[in-house]
């Protein structure tokens, strides 16, 4: 394995993928080729690498080398995974206070714009780097963090990686990778309304497995998903990582090239004008071929929730929960029973009688404006039975939350109203769930101990957590939204 | 990185599915420099009752595969955050392979860069595997890398791995060597990408 034994590969050609029909990912994979080994690894150009406060292990490492980071330029750092949501001017909690800095040091000795804990451009990574315009059709995108599929929502191939690769992209701007297979799930068909983004991936999800995508890039296709926001598609490319794949993928169109026009870091005038000529021949051509298809059919969606402790425990709020004696499997029946302990259920038991002791709203999955829009919805004129926060996903979506009245909203029916980060998703600043309580959450992980050890939590929409919040138990919030907009 | 080759001895049967990330280690203690050592926290929730104390009954904290080598588990072994502290937890442990139908592919990749092997067996076989070590604890499990195999008692099966995270783990190569020997065709296609895409640079804010 030596430079003398790979092939420099042209740019753009398309080579590997042949002169025949591409899916938008061969696109997107060719036109970044560096070189090519025999073995089929490629050295692929990045385009957009963001850093958050956990990348204190790869600046330890890049100094460890004496490197330096070759790139600045596309290099953003964005406070996010430790910041409190409370309190920001006195930060009590030494080694969160200490990571911020690292993070701002790191940033400043590289070279590297900072969105830090006082920018009023901070937020959540995945949503300030599509709100910034930093987020763009045919770009490579990577992050330490999983949920880097979410910029997929533009065209984009982006995805999460580890210290040692964080570490690599700072000191060469590019990354070694396996091309991944090739899979399309089209969901055709008009959803009910009431459910939107969030129930088909937990859906699909459901239906492939935790691990059902594992090495395929997932496109989204379908007369559902054309028709959702870039809010709705961001949902959807956020969760591919849960069911196994590293990216997903959804073909930059009108929708897309309205919501990029304007935004701080985004081409502008002519050069606008050139980048979307260039971007409206990204997607798939007639005729490509996927290694794997899957259609559903979105009316057949219901609001879904999870019961488990993987995000391939889901069944639609109609549902009790599953038996493990029904299943031919012991082991898979053991798995069961475990989770079933863990989440304090009993078999049969309908998930709509399922009480719940707080919920969360936030996460790079669900708190762009337009579903704290959707959770408000509910919320109108309502109380809520159990505590709860409320978390932006960045400080810009906060300030427009509260121009619309949204914060009102939240704070009237009995809501914490807090300030941006990954906060109860994670767990990592302070903001948690306590053991054995039970939470209704638009994140995107039910993993024990994901937001406190002990921790239950149910993942459902935005406006589903909404309805749990007024009724203290699961709920289809179908029946809540009668008359409401 | 050090390099492997072949690694004998006990093999503890984590026997679990879908151990994610977030349980090999949960994120409140991923603050510290790794100089500290990780090895205390791997799959600290599910290891240590609430008060802290290691139960017994666990298979990492039974004396027979406290300081296993290898490990044994079920389907999607590290899915879910991209963390390399998980990998961390392992290797500081002393964990150097860890045996499973399916991986979370970025803890694969996180693995094997911190030469841990994600070795990957059917089904049938990590069963039998569980199995035998359910029967026997102490059985010795041996697992070579150049041939690609796993024995135990009378049995050897095949396990797959990518052949260039194999060449890498042998060798104990190091990725950022080798990329920085292709560092002339990077500064060619950075130069011919900017002419093509212009657009894939920010513009100022």
């Amino acid at each position: 394995m030596t430079a003398a034994t790979m092939t420099a590969g042209t740019p753009g050609s398309g080579s590997k993928s042949g002169a025949g029909p591409r899916t938008l990912f061969d696109k997107l994979w060719d036109a970044h080729v560096v070189v090519e080994r025999p073995s089929g690894d490629a050295l692929i150009w990045i385009d957009r690498h963001f850093v958050h406060e956990g990348s204190f292990h790869a600046f330890a490492q890049v100094a460890g080398r004496d490197g330096i980071v070759v790139e600045p330029g596309l290099t953003f750092g964005i406070a996010d995974h430790y910041v409190p949501t409370r309190g920001r001017d006195h930060i009590a909690n030494s080694e969160i206070a200490r990571m911020i800095d690292d993070l701002a040091a790191n940033t400043a000795r590289h070279g590297v714009e900072l969105f830090g804990l006082n920018d009023p451009r901070q937020g959540i990574v995945h949503v300030v780097g599509p709100e910034q315009g930093l987020t763009l059709p045919g770009l490579t995108m990577v992050c330490g963090d999983s949920h880097t599929s979410t910029h997929g929502a533009f065209g984009a191939y982006a995805f999460g990686i580890g210290a040692s690769e964080v570490a690599h992209v700072l000191m060469t701007q590019t990354l070694w990778q396996k091309k991944p297979r090739r899979m399309r799930i089209s969901i055709d068909g008009t959803p009910a309304p009431g459910v939107g983004a969030k129930d088909f991936i937990l859906s699909i999800i459901a239906k492939i497995g935790a691990d059902g995508a594992r090495g395929y890039a997932i496109e989204y296709g379908g007369e559902a998903v054309r028709a959702l926001s870039m809010a709705g598609r961001m949902t959807m490319c956020n969760m591919s990582i849960e069911a196994g794949a590293r990216c997903g993928l959804i073909a930059p169109d009108e929708t897309t090239f309205r919501w990029i026009a304007g935004r701080p870091y985004a081409p502008k005038g002519a050069a606008l004008e050139a980048a979307i000529a260039a971007w409206r021949q990204l997607p798939s051509d007639a005729g490509a071929v996927f290694d794997r298809e899957i259609t559903i059919d979105a009316g057949a969606i219901a609001p879904i929730v999870t019961w488990g402790t993987s995000p391939e425990d889901a069944l639609p709020i109609g549902a009790s929960v599953p038996d493990p004696a029904a299943l031919a499997d012991e082991g898979r029946a053991a798995a069961m029973r475990d989770a079933l302990a863990y989440m304090g259920l009993r078999p049969g038991q309908k998930l709509s009688e399922i009480v719940v002791d707080r919920v969360f709203i936030g996460s790079c999955t669900n708190a762009r404006i337009e579903d704290l829009r959707a959770a408000a919805s509910v919320l109108a004129g309502r109380k809520a039975r159990v505590p709860g926060l409320v978390s932006p996903g960045s400080s810009q979506v906060k300030r427009q939350a509260e121009e619309e009245g949204l914060d009102r909203i939240f704070i009237a029916a009995g809501l914490e109203w807090v300030e941006s980060g990954c906060s109860m998703c994670v767990g990592m600043n302070g903001d948690s769930v306590s053991s054995g309580e039970r939470c209704a959450s638009t994140t995107n992980r039910n993993f024990r101990g994901r937001q406190g050890p002990g921790a239950r939590t149910h993942l459902m929409s935005p406006a589903m957590v909404a309805a749990a919040a007024v009724t203290g138990h699961l709920t289809d919030v179908r029946p809540m939204l009668e008359g409401r907009s | 990185m050090k390099p492997l080759t072949h690694v004998a001895g006990p093999a503890c049967p984590l026997g679990l599915a879908g151990v994610d990330t977030d349980q090999l280690i949960p994120a409140r203690f991923m603050k510290r420099p790794r100089s500290e050592g990780y090895g205390g926290f791997l799959l600290h929730d599910l290891r240590r009752d609430d008060a802290g104390v290691e139960k017994p009954d666990f298979p990492l904290n039974r004396p027979v595969w406290r300081g296993a080598e290898i490990m044994v588990a079920r389907r999607n072994f590290g899915s879910g955050s991209s963390r390399e502290a998980a990998v961390y937890a392992l290797a500081d442990h002393g964990v150097r392979v860890v045996l499973a139908p399916t991986f979370g592919d970025i803890f694969a990749s996180n693995a094997v860069k911190n030469g841990l092997l994600p070795a990957v067996l059917d089904e049938a076989d990590i069963e039998d595997l569980l199995a035998a070590l359910t029967a026997t604890p102490d059985l010795p499990v041996s697992v070579d890398l150049a041939e690609q195999t796993v024995a135990w008692g009378n049995r050897a099966v095949t396990f797959a791995i990518d052949p260039v995270w194999r060449e890498q783990l042998l060798n104990g190569w190091d990725d950022i060597d080798v990329t920085r020997s292709c560092a002339g065709e990077i500064a060619r296609f950075r130069a011919a990408d900017d002419d093509r895409r212009p657009w894939a640079r920010p513009a100022g804010a």
